[in-house]
C-alpha cells in the first residue's frame, strides 16, 4: 500500500501529484470467495478489514449495489458518542470509540475523528432525572460522562441559549467528552483502501439479487447483477435494505425502515466548539470542519425506502435549532438530504448469527450507526469468522425480541438518539 | 463619487435616485434597481471575494443566484448581521453595509492567500493523507488549524430580532421563473380562469427579457410585450404574481416550497414588518420554466477578477447600464458571447477580440460580429489571463489538434467575458424524483420522464431562444391548465445555434496551471484527475474527494464542466458517469423562515389548567411536563423547594392539602363493549367491577412492559372514566384507537379525551372529608355510602360532578371532577372551606414524595418502558382469568421469569441524613472500580418529613429476594451503604385511607 503521509504528499507534490495510485482495486467478482459482505458502506468495509487483518480470511469480498458509502455512511451528521444506558450498549459503543482513537492511525487513513464533547440537554425535570442516570451508570461502566449546570454548559458551548425566555429552558447537560464526529468518506474509504491492501475484492455496482441455500439450508452461493458468487458465508450490513436482503434468506427481521433527514448550512468561520444533542426539543448540531453547521433530528414518522422527508420535519428541526440558538436564525440552510435508517424495537442493534447457518447480520442502527462502525465491524468480522459472536455483540441476538432479553435504549432515553 | 463604468442611459435602473452604500468600508454610489454587485461594477470594483481554499482574489463572475465568488455579509445592525450573500442577489438600498469574507487582513491583501503557494502540496484531499502524527496533534494543533481556515463568513453573534411568517396556498397551475417561457405559461394557464401562481427570484419579473435589447414580441419591443403582459396578469384576479420568491423545494405530491424575501431590499424596514415569508403551494399542476444558467469556460487562471460571463456582463450592461471595462476579450464556445460582444461594442467597450474554440462558428450572431467589425479569432482557446487583483492580459493560441494549441499571443484587456453555452436548470425537476435524460446534441442533461404531475417549458428544457420559450412556456401552460388555447408568437430576434462546449479547454501553460472548476471551493481540472487516477470513478466519489460542486452555489456553473473532464480522464461518455443528485434547497434558504413563528412561548404549545392562573397567584413554582406548566410547590416566604415541600408534606399528613390533578389524562369509555375493550387493553379484569367503583388500572404495550396507569372509575354498566399519566394521555387514546380499529372493530366501543373538559381537584388528608362536607349536594360522604376506590355522581358547590374516593398519597383522600369551566370556582369554594382546617396547596414535588412514602410507582420514573407489571409489584392487578390482553403473550417470554430480573424495592441509607441521587446505581459488593456489576439503580429519592429520614425506591435485580440485604450505591466520592427494605415505608398497614 502506498503510504499517505505529509512526506508522501510533498515528494508528490513536486512532481504533481502524479504518482498516486488507486486507493482500491477495482476488480470484477471471482466465481467464488471465503466470504462476502453484503453492503459497501462503512460497517461492510470495516468487518472486511477485520476480517482479513485479524482472521487472516483474505478470499473475501464486499458487494456493493452502488457507490462506496453512498448509504448512511455518507448520510449521517457523524456523531460519535458512547454514554448510552445499558451496559450492553455501553460496552458496545465503548468498544467503537476505543477503536475509533486509534483508527486513523491503523489504516494510514485521516479520520478525521475529532473528539470535541457530546453535549445532552436537559430540559425538563425528568429529562435531568435521565441523564443523570446515565452519568451514574456510565461512571460505573468506566464511560466518561458528565453533568453541567446550565453555565457549565454555556461555557462549553458559548452559542447556547440558556436564558428562560425559552419555551423549554436548558436545566442541565450531560457532557461526554470523548464523544465528536469523525469525516464519514474518509471512514468508508480508508477501511475500502486497508481492506483491498490485505487482498479483499471491494466490487461496486454489483447489486445482490439473490441468496441460495444448500440443501441444509446453509448459505452457498449469492446471486448478483454481476454474475453468481459461491461462498459459505455471507455477512449482511444493508442498513435500510437489510431486511430486503435477509428477505432473500427467508429470515423476517423485525425491522422497520424510516426516512432520516438532515441538513447543512453554509460555511462560518469557527462559532461552534462541540456536538450539541437535545431530545426533549429535538435536534442535534455540530459545526465540521469545513465550517457548515450540520443539523439533524428525528426521522420522518412514516416508513418508507424513499430518501427524502418532509418539510415539516425539516422545520421542526430548524424550531429547535433556532430556539436553542437564536443567532442561527439568519443562518441559510444549503443542502438537505435524506438516508434510510432500520429500526427495531428496542432501538438497539442487532450484530448476529441468523437461524439460516452462515448467514450473519449487522443491522438495526437505526439513528445511530454511524458512531458504532468500528465496534460494529469488528464484532461482526468476529461473528462471521467463529461463528459465534464475540462477548460484546452477544447480547445484540434476533432471539432476544422472541425471548424478552431486550436492550431498550429508547425507552430509557425515552426518544431515539 | 461618480460611477466611471455607468452609461448613459437605459436599463431597469433609475439613475435620479442615488444611494450611499459602504463596501469594506469605502463609500460608493450605486443607483435605484442596482445590486450590490452592478454598483460595484459601476464603481470599477470587480474584486468582491476570496475563494474557499486558496484565497484567491475573486471578482463576480455572474448576475444572478449561480454567483460562486462575489459572496459578502450585510450588516443593518448589531443582531442583523448575515453572512455569505451574494452580491448579485443583494438589491441595493441607502446606507447597506456590505463587507468581503475570507480574508484577512483585507480583500486586497489577504494572508490566507499563503496557501496557494503551498498548493502543490495541498490537492484535493490532502487532509486524508496527513496529521495523523503525532496522533494527539490532530485535536490541539491540525484540525483547529483546518478549522480556522475554513468557513466563510462570520456567523451572527447576536439573537436575531426579526420575524418569518408562514402560508399554505393552493392553486391549479404554479408556473416557476417568470422568463419569457414562464410569463407565457401563466398568460396561457390564466386564460382558463383557474388559480395560477407565477413565482420568481429576482426583484422583477421578466428573465432573460429585462435584458433583450432588440427583439420584438408580437410586433412590439420586448419591453413593451413584457410590461402589457404584466399588466394583464396583475388585472387577473385569479392569479398571484410572487418576485423576490425562491423556489427551493420541489417536495411529494406537488407540494413546492418557496420563500420570499419582503423587506431585506428596503433601506428602512417598518418596524415588526417581517423579513421572509415561507410559502407551502400544493399545485395541481406545476410548470417548470426555470431557464439555464451560463456555463464558463475552463482554462488557466479563468478566475482572475474582471473574467466573468458573457451574458452575465451583457445583463449588467443593459439591465444595470453598468460596463465590465473598458477594452475586453470575448472567450467563447458559444454563439450567445457574440450578442454580448455586439451589445457591449455598441456601448462603448473595446473587444480586443473574439476568441472562439469552435473551429468554424458561423450563423447570424457570428456574422453580426463580423459585420461590426470585431476581430474573430476561429478556432482559438483562451489559454490563460494576467494580472493579479484585475486581470489585464488574456493569453489565446490555435487549437492545432485535439487537446494541443500553437504559438501563444497576448492580448492586453480589463476584462474577460466567456461562454461555454447554457446548461439547463433541471434541479427542481430532479427533486420532484423525474429522471433527467442526456442529450446527445444540446450536450447536457434534460429533463425526462416525469415523476409529479409537471412539465417544463423554455431553457430549462433545451428549448432556448426567445421564439421557443415563449411558444414552448404558452403550449405547457395551456396543458397544465387542461385549457384549448393556442397562441402564435410573432418573434423577431437574432438565435444562435444552442450548442457550446463542455469541460476544459486546451492550454500549454504546464502542470502548474490552474484551471478553475469550481470557483469558489478551488477546485481545478488537476483535482479532478487526481481523484480518477486514485481510482474514484463515481461522480459521488469524485464530488465528495473534491468538493468540486459542494460550496454555496452548489455547482450551478460547475457541475457539467466537471463531468466533462471527468469524461476525459476516465474515457467514458458523461451518461456513463452519472449526475450526482439535486436535492433541496435550489438555493441556500434562511433558518429562521423554515422556523417561522416557533420560538418562545410559541415554541410548543402550553396547555394550562383552570387553576393555573390560581396558583401563579398564589406564586407557585412551575414545572414543564409534557406541554402543561404545572405547579411544582408554593414556597411562602423566602423558602427554598426543600423547605416548601417538607411542610405541604406534612401539612398533608396532618391537616390536609389541595392538588390540581387537572392535567391527568382522561378518556370516556363507552359502549355496550366498554367493558370487554377495557379488559383487553388492561392488564385488570373490569367485567366484575361494579358501577361506582374505581380500580387502579394498568397499561402494557405489546411487548409486555408498563406504559401507563391510572384510576378507571365505572360510571355506568357501559360507561368507563379512564385516567392516564399527564405525558400519556395522547399517547394512550392513540394506542386504544389503534387496537380498536384495527384489531377489534367488532367491538362497539366509543373513545372520547375529555382531558380538557374536567377539572381536577385533589383534596387530600385527614380533613378532606370535613372540608368537603358543607359543599357537597346530594353526596353521601360517609365512609359506608363512599368508601375507598368508589365514586359518586352529584353536585359540588351548585356544579355536577364525579367525584371520586382515591388517594395517591395514602391519607383520606377524593378527587373532585367538575366540567372545566366551573373548576376554578369549585377550587376556590374548597380553598375557603378549608383555611379553617390548615388547608395547604401543594405541587407535584410534594406529591411526587407523598406516593413514595406510601411505595406508589410513576410511570417514566420507576417504570422506563423496560419493566413488567410484575417487576414493579403489580402482579395482584392482573386479571388472571383473562384469556388476553395487551402485553400478554410478551409476559410469557422466558426473559420475563428471570429471577434476576430488576424489582421495585425500598432504599433506607444507613445514613438516615443522606439523600440519594436519583439515578444513582447499586452493587453489591463495596469497593468496585469499572466496570462495575451493576445490579440496579436509584429510582426515586427523597427526604421524607413525616419518616425524618431520607428514602429511595429503586430498581434492583432479585430486588424482593434481597429485602434486609446491605446494599452499595457508588458514588464518586465512595460508597453508600444501603439497606433494601418494603417500597412502602409509610403507614404500611393501609389504615389512614380508610379515615
Amino acid at each position: 500500500m502506498q503510504k499517505f503521509s505529509a512526506f508522501e504528499l510533498f515528494k508528490q507534490g513536486l512532481n504533481g501529484q502524479a504518482g498516486w495510485k488507486p486507493q482500491w482495486r477495482s476488480p470484477e467478482p471471482k466465481a467464488a470467495y471465503d466470504a462476502v459482505i453484503i453492503g459497501g458502506g462503512g460497517h461492510g468495509l470495516g468487518a472486511a478489514y477485520y476480517l482479513a487483518k485479524q482472521h487472516g480470511m483474505r478470499n473475501i469480498a464486499v458487494l456493493e449495489k452502488g457507490w462506496l458509502g453512498g448509504g448512511n455512511t455518507g448520510r449521517n451528521t457523524t456523531i460519535i458518542r458512547s454514554n448510552y444506558l445499558f451496559d450492553e450498549s455501553a460496552g458496545l459503543y465503548d468498544h467503537s470509540v476505543k477503536l475509533w482513537e486509534g483508527l486513523s492511525q491503523e489504516l494510514n487513513y485521516n479520520v478525521m475523528f475529532s473528539q470535541r464533547g457530546v453535549m445532552m440537554l436537559a430540559h425538563t425535570v425528568h429529562d435531568v432525572q435521565v441523564f443523570k442516570r446515565h452519568v451514574h451508570a456510565n461512571r460505573a461502566n468506566g464511560v466518561d460522562n458528565e453533568w453541567l449546570s446550565p453555565e457549565e454548559a454555556k461555557a462549553y458551548c458559548p452559542p447556547l441559549n440558556i436564558s428562560d425566555n425559552m419555551r423549554y429552558p436548558v436545566l442541565g447537560a450531560a457532557l461526554q467528552r470523548r464523544g465528536g464526529t469523525a469525516r464519514h468518506d474518509a471512514v468508508a474509504w480508508g477501511y475500502a483502501r486497508a481492506a483491498d491492501d490485505l487482498g479483499v475484492d471491494i466490487i461496486e455496482n454489483c447489486e445482490v439479487t439473490g441468496i441460495r441455500r444448500n440443501a441444509a439450508g446453509a448459505v452457498e452461493a449469492v446471486e448478483t447483477t454481476k454474475g453468481l458468487i459461491r461462498t459459505p458465508k455471507i455477512g449482511v450490513s444493508a442498513a435500510g435494505h437489510t431486511s430486503v436482503v435477509l428477505g432473500m434468506a427467508g429470515v423476517r427481521l423485525p425491522l422497520e425502515s424510516y426516512p432520516l433527514q438532515a441538513l447543512v448550512s453554509e460555511p462560518i468561520k469557527p462559532v461552534f466548539p462541540c456536538v450539541v444533542m437535545s431530545n426533549t426539543i429535538h435536534a442535534y448540531i455540530s459545526q465540521s470542519d469545513k465550517g457548515e453547521l450540520v443539523i439533524g433530528a428525528g426521522t420522518d414518522i412514516y416508513t418508507s425506502y424513499t430518501q427524502r422527508g418532509g418539510l415539516h420535519i425539516s422545520q421542526h428541526t430548524l424550531e429547535a435549532i433556532c430556539e436553542l440558538f437564536p443567532a442561527f436564525r439568519r443562518m441559510r440552510m444549503l443542502r438537505n438530504w435524506g438516508g434510510i435508517v432500520d429500526v427495531t424495537p428496542d432501538r438497539s442493534p442487532i450484530v448476529a448469527k441468523t437461524p439460516v447457518p452462515g448467514l450473519y447480520v449487522n443491522c438495526g442502527w437505526g439513528t445511530g450507526g454511524f458512531k458504532a462502525t468500528p465496534g460494529a465491524a469488528h464484532t461482526l468480522a468476529w461473528t462471521i469468522a467463529k461463528d459465534e459472536p464475540h462477548p460484546i455483540n452477544a447480547p445484540f441476538t434476533i432471539e432476544r425480541f422472541r425471548d424478552g432479553h431486550l436492550i431498550d435504549e429508547a425507552a430509557a432515553a425515552a426518544v431515539a438518539h | 463619487m461618480s460611477a466611471p463604468f455607468r452609461t448613459d442611459a437605459g436599463g431597469q435602473i433609475d439613475r435620479r435616485k442615488s444611494l450611499t452604500f459602504t463596501f469594506d468600508g469605502r463609500t460608493f454610489q450605486g443607483v435605484e434597481g442596482d445590486t450590490l454587485a452592478s454598483a460595484l461594477l459601476a464603481n470599477g470594483v470587480h474584486l468582491m471575494g476570496r475563494s474557499f481554499k486558496y484565497h484567491r482574489p475573486r471578482g463576480v463572475l455572474g448576475a444572478g443566484s449561480e454567483e460562486p465568488n462575489a459572496l459578502v455579509s450585510v450588516r443593518r445592525d448589531k443582531a442583523r448581521v448575515t453572512p455569505n450573500l451574494r452580491a448579485t442577489q443583494v438589491e441595493l438600498y441607502d446606507g447597506l453595509v456590505a463587507q468581503s469574507q475570507n480574508r484577512w487582513p483585507s480583500l486586497n491583501f489577504d494572508m490566507g492567500a499563503v496557501t496557494s503557494l503551498l498548493s502543490p502540496f495541498i490537492p484535493a484531499g490532502f487532509y486524508y493523507k496527513t496529521f495523523m502524527w503525532p496522533r494527539k496533534a490532530w485535536d490541539h494543533l491540525y484540525e483547529p488549524a483546518i478549522r480556522a481556515a475554513a468557513g466563510l463568513g462570520d456567523a451572527p453573534t447576536e439573537a436575531d430580532p426579526d420575524r418569518y411568517l408562514n402560508r399554505f396556498a393552493h392553486c391549479e397551475v404554479l408556473v416557476i421563473g417568470a422568463g419569457p417561457a414562464g410569463l407565457a405559461a401563466a398568460l396561457a394557464a390564466s386564460k382558463s380562469g383557474q388559480r395560477v401562481m407565477l413565482v420568481d427570484e429576482q426583484a422583477q419579473f421578466g428573465g432573460s427579457l429585462l435584458a433583450v435589447t432588440d427583439a420584438l414580441i408580437d410586433g412590439k419591443p420586448a419591453q413593451v410585450w413584457l410590461d402589457e403582459t404584466l399588466a394583464t396578469l396583475a388585472a387577473n384576479p385569479k392569479v398571484t404574481m410572487i418576485c423576490r420568491a425562491n423556489a427551493f423545494g420541489y417536495f411529494a405530491h406537488n407540494m413546492i416550497g418557496i420563500t420570499e424575501r419582503l423587506s431585506e431590499h428596503q433601506a428602512h424596514p417598518d418596524a415588526g414588518a417581517p423579513r421572509e415569508r415561507l410559502w407551502q403551494v400544493r399545485a395541481r399542476e406545476v410548470v417548470l420554466a426555470t431557464g439555464a444558467i451560463e456555463r464558463p469556460l475552463v482554462f488557466p487562471d479563468n478566475d482572475r477578477p474582471g473574467v466573468l460571463l458573457a451574458d452575465a456582463a451583457r445583463i449588467y450592461l443593459n439591465r444595470y447600464g453598468v460596463k465590465p471595462g473598458k477594452r475586453v476579450v470575448v472567450a467563447t464556445g458559444h454563439d450567445e458571447a457574440y450578442r454580448a460582444a455586439l451589445d457591449m461594442h455598441r456601448a462603448g467597450v473595446e473587444i480586443a477580440a473574439i476568441v472562439d474554440a469552435r473551429p468554424y462558428p458561423r450563423g447570424p450572431l457570428v456574422e453580426a460580429a463580423k459585420a461590426a467589425g470585431l476581430t474573430v479569432r476561429e478556432g482559438y482557446a483562451i489559454t490563460g489571463t494576467i494580472g493579479e487583483l484585475r486581470v489585464n492580459g488574456a493569453y489565446i493560441a490555435p487549437i492545432i489538434a485535439a487537446g494541443q494549441v500553437g504559438q501563444t499571443e497576448t492580448l492586453s484587456c480589463d476584462g474577460v467575458l466567456m461562454s461555454g453555452g447554457f446548461t439547463p436548470s433541471v434541479h427542481l425537476f430532479s427533486q420532484s424524483r423525474g429522471k433527467v435524460v442526456w442529450d446527445e446534441t444540446l450536450e447536457t442533461y434534460l429533463p425526462g420522464q416525469s415523476a409529479e404531475a409537471e412539465r417544463s417549458a423554455g431553457a430549462c428544457r433545451g428549448r432556448f431562444g426567445l421564439a421557443q420559450a415563449l411558444a414552448d412556456g404558452f403550449a405547457a401552460g395551456a396543458d397544465a391548465a387542461r385549457h384549448p388555447v393556442t397562441h402564435s408568437f410573432a418573434v423577431e430576434a437574432v438565435e444562435g445555434d444552442p450548442k457550446g462546449v463542455v469541460g476544459a479547454l486546451p492550454h500549454n501553460r504546464g502542470q502548474g496551471a490552474k484551471a478553475f472548476i469550481d470557483w469558489q471551493n478551488d477546485v481545478t481540472t488537476k483535482d479532478l484527475k487526481l481523484a480518477v487516477r486514485e481510482g474514484f470513478q463515481s461522480i459521488e466519489h469524485i464530488k465528495r474527494y473534491t468538493t468540486t460542486g459542494m460550496a454555496t452555489d452548489q455547482g450551478k456553473t460547475s457541475n457539467l464542466n466537471a463531468l466533462g473532464v471527468i469524461s476525459d480522464a476516465l474515457h467514458r461518455p458523461i451518461p456513463q458517469i452519472g449526475l450526482t443528485t439535486f436535492r433541496m434547497p435550489y438555493t441556500p434558504v434562511t433558518f429562521g423562515v423554515l422556523a417561522g413563528m416557533a420560538r418562545g412561548d410559541l415554541f410548543d404549545p402550553i396547555r394550562t389548567t383552570p387553576i393555573h392562573d390560581w396558583a401563579v397567584e398564589q406564586g407557585a413554582v412551575f414545572e414543564d411536563v409534557s406541554l402543561w406548566k404545572r405547579a411544582r410547590f408554593f414556597p411562602q416566604g423566602r423558602e427554598d423547594m426543600e423547605a416548601a415541600v417538607r411542610r405541604e408534606c406534612l401539612s398533608v399528613r396532618k391537616d390536609c392539602g389541595i392538588f390540581d390533578a387537572s392535567t391527568l389524562g382522561k378518556i370516556e369509555v363507552v359502549g355496550p363493549d366498554a367493558a370487554e375493550f377495557m379488559n383487553r387493553m388492561y392488564i385488570n379484569a373490569w367485567t366484575k367491577l361494579g358501577v361506582g367503583k374505581c380500580r387502579y388500572g394498568i397499561l402494557c404495550r405489546e411487548d409486555g412492559f408498563v406504559t401507563d396507569d391510572g384510576v378507571v372509575g365505572r360510571i355506568a354498566h357501559d360507561r368507563f372514566h379512564v385516567t392516564t399519566t399527564t405525558g400519556g394521555a395522547a399517547r394512550v387514546l392513540g394506542m386504544m384507537e389503534d387496537y380498536l380499529q384495527t384489531e377489534w372493530p367488532e367491538l362497539n366501543v366509543w373513545l372520547t379525551s375529555t382531558t380538557e373538559q374536567w377539572a381536577v381537584i385533589a383534596l387530600q388528608g385527614p380533613k378532606a372529608r370535613t372540608i368537603l362536607e358543607g359543599l357537597v349536594e346530594g353526596i353521601d360522604l360517609s365512609p359506608e355510602a363512599l368508601s375507598h376506590m368508589s365514586l359518586t355522581e352529584g353536585k359540588i358547590c351548585g356544579v355536577p360532578t364525579r367525584l371520586f374516593r382515591v388517594s395517591f398519597s395514602g391519607e383520606l383522600g377524593f378527587e373532585i371532577n367538575v366540567p372545566a369551566e366551573h373548576g376554578r370556582k369549585v377550587w376556590e369554594a374548597i380553598w375557603a372551606a378549608g383555611q379553617p382546617h390548615g388547608l395547604t396547596p401543594y405541587g407535584t414535588e410534594t406529591m411526587h414524595v407523598l406516593r413514595a412514602e406510601k411505595g406508589f410507582i410513576i410511570i417514566g420514573q420507576e417504570t422506563d418502558g423496560t419493566a413488567t407489571p410484575d417487576d414493579v409489584g403489580l402482579t395482584w392487578a392482573v386479571g388472571k382469568a383473562k384469556p388476553d390482553y395487551v402485553g400478554k403473550r410478551s409476559l410469557a417470554r422466558p426473559a420475563m421469569a428471570d429471577p434476576a430480573r430488576k424489582q421495585l424495592v425500598g432504599l433506607l441509607t444507613q445514613d438516615p441524613a443522606v439523600v440519594l441521587d436519583e439515578g444513582a446505581q447499586i452493587i453489591v459488593t463495596r469497593g468496585q472500580k469499572p466496570p462495575m456489576k451493576l445490579m440496579g439503580h436509584v429510582t426515586s429519592s427523597y427526604h421524607s418529613a413525616v419518616m425524618g429520614r431520607s428514602i429511595a425506591l429503586a430498581m434492583v435485580s432479585g430486588g424482593r429476594a434481597r429485602r434486609g440485604e446491605t446494599l452499595h450505591v457508588p458514588m464518586p466520592e465512595g460508597d453508600i451503604a444501603v439497606t433494601v427494605t418494603s417500597p412502602v415505608f409509610y403507614d404500611p398497614e393501609g389504615a389512614r385511607v380508610n379515615g
